[in-house]
This record gives C-alpha cells, structure tokens and sequence, in this order.
C-alpha cells in the first residue's frame, strides 16, 4: 500500500535521566493503519504509557522516529507538535482531567480552544458532543458533581470534539465500574466503525481480546502483536 | 474513514479573547483565593492613591489659606533682646511703621488686662482660654478678616464698651447670633457684642479673642499703650526691604528686639513638611505594594505546582508552551489588577471621605488613580513572569504524572 501509516514509531529508544537513566522503551517499531483499534497491553511499569506519549507527541524519544501520517515528528517545532495534538489527537486519561472550575461544556469546548475555534461554535460542538456521549442533560453541571463514569464520558467527549483523527486512551476505564466501562468501551467502538484511529492501553483482559489488535509490551519491548502473527517468548 | 482535511504542520493557535478567558478561568474557580491575593495589592494601592489624594487636597487647601492671607503681610513683634530693652515697642511704633512708604497699612493689637465672661456670674478665672485685645480700626482690613455677623469697629463703637468677637470666643461664649442686644462680661461690667468674626487666617490667637476698639481699652479698662503685635501689608516686592527697614523704623533705640516674620512662610512651610510626610506615605504605600506582589508570586507559584495536571492536560489538548506563560501571566495580571481597581476605589473613597470631614476642597487624584492602576498591572506582570515560565517549562508527561 503506497499510503503511509497513520502512526509509526521506528527503532524509538525512549530513556529517562537517572542513576542509571531508566530505558522505558527499548528499540520499538510499530505501525498503525488508519482506522486501526489496538489494544496495548503488558503489566505495569513496562512502558505502555510511555509509549502512547510517545505516539502522541507528548513526549520526544531519546531516539528513532516518530511519524504521524508520514510526517517525521522531530522536523516539527513545538508550536507545530503542538498544533499536530490540537487538531489530530485525542487523548483520554484514567484520571480524567477535568477541571473543576467550569461546567462539563467548557470542559469539553477546552478540546476546540488551541485551535482558535470561537466561543460560539466551540459551545454548540461541545454540546452536540456530550449528547452523543449520553451526556445531553448534564451540560452546565461541574464535573465535580458527576459519578466516574460520566467524568470519563465528558473527558471522551472533549477527546472527540475536535473530531481527531487518532484517539489515544491510557486505561479510560481504570477508574470505572463494569457498566461505565461497557459505556465508554461502546463509544470506542463506535468511532472505530466511523474511521477514527485508536489506541487504548488497557490492563483488563476481556476487553483486549475483544479488540481487533493487540500489542503487549514487556520491559519497553514489544513483546508480541496480533498484526505480525508472531510472539517471542 | 475521517479523510485527512488539514496538514498536521497547522499550529496550534489561541485567541486573544480566550487568552483572557483561560487566564481568568483560575481566578474565578478559586474566589477565595483570588481575593486573598488581591488584597495585598489593593493595600498598597490604596494607600499610595489615598495619600497622594489627601496630600493633593490638603496642599490646595493650604494654598487656598495663603492666596486668602496673602503673601505680603508682615508681624512685627518685639521680645526681650540682650540690648537690655523692656520687650516692647515704643509706643509711637504703629504711626513710624505707617510712615513707610511701601507700607499699604498697618494696625497694631495691645494687650488688655482682663478675661471675657459669658456673665458675671462665671467664676474669674475660667476663661476657656479666650482673651481680650485693643485694636486700631484698620485691624479688619489689614489681615483679610470678614465679618459673619453685626459690624467691626467704627468711629464710635471704637470709644465706648463694644466688642467684636473672634469665631472661636464667640462660640465658646455661646453666642450663634446677634439679632438680639447680646453683652458679654468683661473686667467689671457688661460689654456689648457688635459683631461677630469668620475665622482669621492663620490668627488662632485673634479668633480666640474679644476685640475692642483701642480707645476704649484706654479709657475703660487696664491696656498697654504700647502695641503687642504690630501687622503690616506692604507693596509687593518689597517685602525683603521691608523686612530690613521695619526693626529701626519700630523701636530706633533698641532695633534688635523686634522681629518681623511672614505667617505664609508658616503655611508654606506646612506644605514642605506635608510633601515629605507624603512621600514617607508613599514609600510605606510602595512597600504594601511590593509585599502585595510577593504575595501574588507565591500564590502562583503555588497554583503552578497544584495545577500540573491542568497545564498537562492543556499542552495534551494543543497548548504550545507560549499559550502556558500567557495564560499564567495573564493569571496573574488579573490578580493584580482586581487589587489594583479595588486598591484605586478604596483610595478615592479614602481621599474624598478625609478631606470632606476636614472642609477641604477634594481633589480625586486622577493621575494617582491612573499610574496606580497601571504600577498594579505592572506589579502583576512582574510577579507572575517567573511562575508562568515554570509552568511554560514543565513538559507535559510530566505534568500529566499527577
Ligand atoms: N519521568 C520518569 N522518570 C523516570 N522513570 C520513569 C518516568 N516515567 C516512567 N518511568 C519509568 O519507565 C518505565 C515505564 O513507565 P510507564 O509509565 O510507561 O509504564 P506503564 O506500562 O504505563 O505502567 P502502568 O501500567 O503502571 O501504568 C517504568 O519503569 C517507570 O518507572
Ligand atoms: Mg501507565
């Protein structure tokens, strides 16, 4: 195929300053079609968020490259990396960040600001948004005021606002019940079926298997993935 | 499939308006916060803008006082010198000082010996601090003093009991009108009051006075023939002359006894002294102003570190680093500003409330107001640069690790 990739990571070395500097990601390759929903799995401290971060353009690698649609990511300065995550990238947390201070709609207008969006049009985007996320009635509450699963509900919403291209979660449902789990998974799921790109890093079996893709990562390698049909043991 | 519709080199980009919004999103989260931080500023504005107000207002009024006393009159006053002389002036003293030609007018005061009474039923002695004095007719004029009601001295009322009163004796004396025949007790026997004096400019002495004409004081009570306080107006000009010509025209033989000041040196001397208390004010205003922005530092050094998360999440969202400083920066100007208009509002208020008790004339110190404004704005600049380049600084997985 003759497109490039959506994302692709090549050699990407990825260490932290310490005595002795910490390698979290150990030469890895991976490369992510469009419209590709991937589950990251492996256990903790392995390197799965450094590597989503990675991805995402929220951390640089010490080496290798980094590219997002075929663009090599260190060509980029930080007003244009910058600029690559406001209108791209979606991120989702598992500590949500939301900010308390303002309603669930400025939360998720926050999605539109960085790309210089009007006030006007970012609230009724940020509306239509939290209504597709089930979260119509719940507009002008404060986040503050809401259960888990619909923190996480606003946080996905804000992710998808902007109607990104790549959606990037690290354990979206690791601070919620089955049932808000079911929800947020669903939606996922629904924004694969529309073309969005995902990556979700997730520690709960089920719902990786029930992914088209997965990529356990082990000691900052990739230890095994679905797409190339081979695991090393 | 999302079709691929911009070029990922697009930057990121915030608007001016939301600049604003962001950086006052803190702010308003966090009321208490905010007024707290901007209470500091608003002290030190509040007193710099107050005492430059009151400063402002009472110098006017200070200059209101010497345009009414003028700058050209002159008191002589004799004291006991070493030439052994008896401290008083001769008695011909007034008529040589008339003589001078630069002189426009003088009039002289004399000590008489007796207290002013309401009645003749007041113990003697309880005086309340008035006295009595003579004066020759031209006193009125000589000093700029207006009547508030009845007349001053004329012709006749020079030579008989009469008295004029000062405002302040014909307060204390209970006197608030004269519409009828009103008397007071002096010496021996009831004196009648022809009129009353609005307050004397810088002659606390003559208001707290009954005033008679000098000869009736002569005839009636014990008076010193010879002047107490000579006044003199001369021609503009010749004031230094004046000043060196008066002692040897009062009293030839001993010149070095009499001394001639002028009153609005006093009040100009006020206005000097005023000027440096005020600026002792304004630098303990500066200090609070400076304390205020410290105040301010810290408190967005402290949102920096509390907010991590929200910076993380925020470069996450497309922030670039510039978007962080300003919003930061901004942050921070908001505080002081709030403190700054607060710190201007309490000024003015301060300023029209104090020179309202004290009659002056307000002056709302306008440029005051204006730079205190904008020393609040800059203040805030300066104390959230370095918090808003730590924040700026703070890459974002880092401040996403909360
Ligand atoms: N800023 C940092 N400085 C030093 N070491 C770090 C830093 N961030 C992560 N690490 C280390 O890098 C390794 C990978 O961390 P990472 O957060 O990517 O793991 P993870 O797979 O996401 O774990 P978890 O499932 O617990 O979230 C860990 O050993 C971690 O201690
Ligand atoms: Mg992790």
């Amino acid at each position: 195929m003759s497109r490039a990739a959506a994302l692709e990571m090549r050699n990407v070395v990825k260490e932290y300053p310490g005595f002795p500097p910490v390698r979290a990601l150990d030469d890895v390759s991976v490369r992510i079609d469009h419209g590709e929903l991937i589950a990251v799995v492996g256990p903790s401290g392995s390197g799965k968020s450094t590597l989503l971060n990675v991805m995402g353009t929220l951390d640089r690698p010490t080496s290798g490259v980094v590219s997002i649609d075929g663009n090599d990511t260190a060509t980029l300065s930080d007003k244009q990396v910058a600029g690559v995550r406001a209108r791209r990238i979606g991120f989702v947390f598992q500590q949500f960040f939301l900010l308390d201070g303002m309603s669930a709609i400025d939360n998720v207008a926050n999605g539109l600001i960085y790309q210089g969006v009007g006030l006007n049009e970012r609230r009724e985007r940020s509306a239509e948004t939290l209504k597709r996320v089930g979260l119509g009635h719940r507009l002008t509450h404060p986040p503050s005021h809401m259960s888990g699963g619909e923190r996480q509900r606003v946080a996905v919403a804000r992710a998808l606002v902007h109607e990104p291209a790549f959606v990037l979660a690290d354990e979206p449902t690791g601070n919620l019940d089955s049932k808000s789990t079911g929800a947020v998974m669903d939606l996922i799921a629904g924004l694969h079926e529309e073309g969005t790109t995902i990556a979700v890093i997730t520690h709960d079996t089920k719902i990786a298997a029930s992914l088209p893709r997965q990529v356990t990562v082990f000691d900052g390698r990739i230890e095994s993935d679905t797409a190339l049909q081979s695991s090393y043991t | 499939m999302t079709p691929v519709r911009q070029s990922p080199t697009l930057a990121s980009r915030l608007r001016p308006s939301d600049v604003l919004r962001v950086g006052a999103s803190g702010p308003r989260a966090r009321k208490m916060r905010t007024a707290l931080s901007a209470l500091g500023v608003s002290i030190g504005i509040a007193a710099m803008v107050g005492v430059l107000g009151l400063s402002e207002s009472s110098k006017s009024a200070l200059l209101d006082e010497i345009s009414a006393l003028g700058t050209n009159l002159l008191t002589v006053e004799s004291g006991v010198g070493i030439g052994g002389g008896d401290g008083s002036f001769p008695e011909e003293a007034l008529a040589a000082i008339n003589r001078i030609e630069a002189v426009e007018i003088a009039s002289a005061i004399y000590d008489v010996d007796a207290s002013v009474l309401k009645n003749e039923f007041v113990p003697n002695g309880q005086t309340r601090g008035l006295g009595v004095v003579a004066a020759s007719q031209s006193l009125l004029d000589t000093l700029n003093g207006s009547i508030d009601e009845g007349s001053w001295l004329n012709n006749a009322t020079s030579t008989y009991p009469a008295v004029v009163l000062g405002s302040v004796a014909a307060e204390r004396l209970g006197i608030s009108t004269l519409t009828q025949p009103t008397y007071v007790y002096i010496g021996e026997q009831y004196v009648e009051v022809v009129g009353t004096l609005e307050e004397f400019p810088l002659s606390a002495d003559l208001d707290r006075s009954a005033i008679m004409g000098q000869p009736a004081a002569e005839e009636f009570f014990e008076s010193d023939p010879a002047p107490a306080t000579i006044f003199a107006r001369v021609e503009n000009g010749t004031i230094d002359a004046n000043r060196a010509l008066i002692p040897a025209t009062a009293d030839p033989e001993n010149p070095e006894e009499i001394t001639v000041s002028r009153p609005s040196d006093a009040l100009e001397a006020q206005a000097a002294a005023d000027d440096a208390l005020t600026t002792l004010f304004l630098g303990l205003g500066a200090v609070a102003l400076l304390v205020g922005g410290i105040g301010i530092a810290n408190v967005m050094v402290i949102a920096v570190i509390e907010r991590r998360g929200e910076i993380g999440l925020r470069r996450a969202l497309g922030a670039t680093r510039a978007h962080i400083r300003r919003q930061f920066l901004t942050e921070a100007v908001i505080l002081s500003a709030l403190g700054g208009a607060v710190g201007v509002a309490l000024g003015i208020g301060a300023t029209y409330l104090y020179s309202s008790l004290q009659g002056w004339r307000v002056i709302i110190p306008s440029t005051a107001a204006a730079g205190g404004f904008l020393a609040a704005l800059f203040i805030g600049a300066a104390a959230g640069l370095y918090p808003a380049m730590r924040a700026a600084r703070l890459a974002p997985t880092e401040a996403l690790r909360a």
